[in-house]
């Protein structure tokens, strides 16, 4: 088992024909994931690498059963991109496009709470769920099948700690990257709550940076849901205050949404919080009792 | 993006609500002349886009224009925070029988825009915060409906705000969530909102923080940013598509992605080094983008080394390698690199780097190597034999 996507996934990418659904296309292909369309208001019945393109994501649907879009357009196009996949019943969303107006998100979300669809990212890397799907822009070759849920804010850390658990001998569950942006689609806690339910999860790995409180919802979930054991790891800790680091969600504002809090309060419900990435790998072994 | 208070106060009149009367000056002759054209005492305010104007003397009460013209003279010298302060806001100075606080905001963890009022304006709503949770009321809007009359009567009736002032305050309350959202604001605050002879509402102070993801679509604000906001490397970092934050350490750092940015800066310090720079490279590291920010790091004088740390993903390691060398070529470290290159191709990529010629290159595998290499290389420049 795995969370969210397997070989099974459906896959529509909007915005196929610009320069990077493109490339990311042949990426998913190449994986093995069933890209089996995509949409590009003006070109529908393009073809590109095999996959046919239609105008709306609803004729896409009815024409292939597609049952997950992932989203390369342009942030300024992104949020009707969203509500268009919602509207043609597609129950879980993918989008990598950064720079979404904050406001423009809480309105997006509201709507789709209501039609019951799931929203990841927008502003990360997608997901993979090893040796069967990956939905956005994970580089395929660093995972491998195991016991291993990771979520995150981030986008290369969470590759580099995908990596080095790989090299270790660790493999994943599922990879999700939760998107850097101050209000995510789904958080952790979400993500945190499939992983406990999934048989194939053993331990997960969090990976949070400095801004908001995500990571400390996080530690009273984890205190009193689940049962299976976390990892943490908080990038951040020398940000300083007021500052956006890189991701519109990464800054210290308010008093609020410091490493040093984050880590905190983790490690007040007993949460193991790594000082830097390359510990990941031994602390994971060790509670795995995998030993080198 | 941050607004200025007058730039605030002038949305917010825009939308209906009283603010003081007053005009912004940017010399001490022109705060002279406002100050006579009010007929009044004012209140000679700085203008500068960090918190605690006031506790640092840069807001005064001047009786005279003659007074005024003193005061605008000693605060237009002065540098709050780091920031030299260019403009002052003149302002009537008004009785205050009462201090409030209004405010929007983005409510991270609800997904909603909060509306918040406290009795306890006039002071940081986060102090409040922390010393008295209490005086803090708040209600959550639905992003369909917008803050309803009844909710802004719930804020107004749960600060015990007089009756006689209820319908002032709801005006006001709604036209700063209709100023809010239509500017794409993450924040707007009145603070004070001040109770005033009448009785009436006045707002005196205002801030608003525009998302800068929504500048696109207004442009009339992006027009008004006031370029002191970010430091000059920041602002030329921007042009490239890189994020770069100047910071006070000796250690430059060029990493992909910002959270492994922010997971280098952080194992530098573990090992007893301290960053120069958040920097982010963004997607690819082509030449002329490693280029550019090598100068964006080489100009901060305390760089004493430079730590690359390139995870290859999608672009390969071997690539990436090629890049570095080319942009050696364009621009030159003065002081010694360190560069881990992890991913795919990764040994591709070390045995390029090693065709690099004319510059002071150290290759690690892990990032603990590279965090004590580069500390130890900072320390042996910063400490010479």
């Amino acid at each position: 088992m795995s969370i969210l996507i397997n070989r099974n996934t459906r896959v529509v990418v909007q915005g196929i024909t610009g320069r990077e659904g493109q490339f990311h296309t042949q990426q998913m292909l190449e994986y093995g994931t069933q890209v089996v369309a995509g949409v590009t208001p003006g070109k529908g019945g393009q073809w590109v690498l095999g996959v046919p393109v239609f105008d709306t994501v609803r004729e896409a649907v009815e024409a292939t059963g597609a049952n997950c879009s992932v989203i390369f357009v342009p942030a300024r196009f992104a949020p009707d991109a969203i509500l268009e996949a919602a509207d043609a019943g597609i129950p879980l969303i993918i989008c990598i496009s950064e720079g979404i107006p904050v406001q423009d998100i809480i309105r997006v979300r509201a709507y789709l709470d209501r039609q019951g669809v799931r929203l990841i990212g927008p502003n990360g890397p997608g997901l993979i769920t090893p040796g069967e799907s990956k939905v956005g822009i994970i580089p395929g070759h660093i995972a491998r099948r195991g016991p291993v849920g990771i979520v995150s804010r981030s986008g290369t850390l969470t590759y580099e700690v995908i990596a080095a658990l790989s090299q270790r001998g660790i493999g994943q569950s599922t990879c999700v990257g939760i998107g850097g942006d101050p209000v995510p689609g789904t958080n952790f806690v979400e993500v945190l709550a499939m992983f406990e339910e999934d048989s194939q999860t053993e331990l997960v790995v969090l990976i949070g940076e400095i801004g908001g409180t995500e990571e400390e919802r996080a530690a009273e979930f984890i205190a009193t849901h689940m049962s299976k054991p976390v990892i943490a790891f908080v990038a951040g800790r020398t940000a300083p205050p007021g500052k956006r680091m890189g991701h519109a969600g990464a800054i210290i504002e308010g008093g609020t949404g410091s490493a040093a809090e984050k880590i905190a309060k983790l490690e007040s419900v007993g949460i193991p919080v790594a000082r830097h990435p390359e510990e990941i790998p031994e602390i994971v072994a060790a509670r795995l009792g995998i030993r080198s | 993006m941050k607004l200025h208070e007058f730039q605030s106060k002038q949305l917010f009149a825009r939308y209906g609500i009283p603010i003081s009367k007053g005009k912004v000056a940017s010399s001490p002759e022109e705060a002279r002349a406002v100050a006579k054209e009010l007929g009044k005492p004012v209140v000679v305010k700085a203008q500068v886009l960090v918190g605690g104007r006031g506790k640092a003397g840069g807001i005064r009460l001047a009786r005279t224009p003659e007074e005024a013209e003193q005061i605008a003279e000693q605060i237009l010298s002065m540098t709050l925070r780091g920031l030299p302060v260019r403009r002052v806001l003149v302002d009537e100075a008004v009785e205050i029988q009462a201090e409030l606080y209004l405010g929007l905001v983005i409510d991270r963890a609800r997904r909603r825009v909060v509306a918040m009022a406290s009795s306890a304006g006039g002071v940081d709503i986060e102090e409040v915060a922390r010393t008295a949770p209490e005086k803090i009321v708040r209600v959550v809007i639905e992003p369909e409906l917008g803050l309803r009359e009844y909710q802004a009567r719930t804020l107004a009736a749960g600060i015990g705000l007089d009756r006689a002032l209820w319908t002032s305050f709801t005006q006001i309350a709604l036209a700063l969530y209709r100023c809010f959202e239509e500017n794409d604001a993450t924040l707007s605050e009145i603070n004070p909102l001040a109770v005033v002879p009448g009785p009436a509402l006045l707002a005196l102070d205002g801030k608003m923080i525009i998302d800068d993801n929504a500048l696109f679509r207004h442009p009339d604000l992006a027009a008004i940013r006031d370029e002191d906001e970010e430091t000059l490397a920041e602002r030329e970092a921007r042009k490239y598509g890189i994020s770069y934050v100047k910071l006070d350490g000796s250690i430059g750092c060029m990493v992909n992605g910002a959270g492994l940015a922010m997971a280098t800066m952080d194992i530098i310090q573990l090992y007893g080094g301290r960053p120069a720079n958040f920097l982010d490279i963004g997607g690819g590291a082509s030449a002329e983008r490693v280029a550019a920010a090598m100068r964006l790091i080489l100009s901060d004088p305390n760089v004493k080394a430079v730590l690359i740390n390139i995870f290859g993903g999608i672009t390969r390691c071997d690539e990436v390698a090629r890049g570095i060398l080319a942009a050696f070529d364009i621009v030159r470290p003065r002081v010694p690199v360190v560069v881990r290159l992890v991913g795919t191709n990764e040994e591709e990529g070390r045995a390029i780097l090693q065709g690099a010629h004319g510059v002071a290159l150290h290759t690690v595998t892990t990032l603990v190597e590279a965090a004590q290499q580069a500390v130890r290389l900072a320390s042996d420049a910063s400490h010479p034999e």
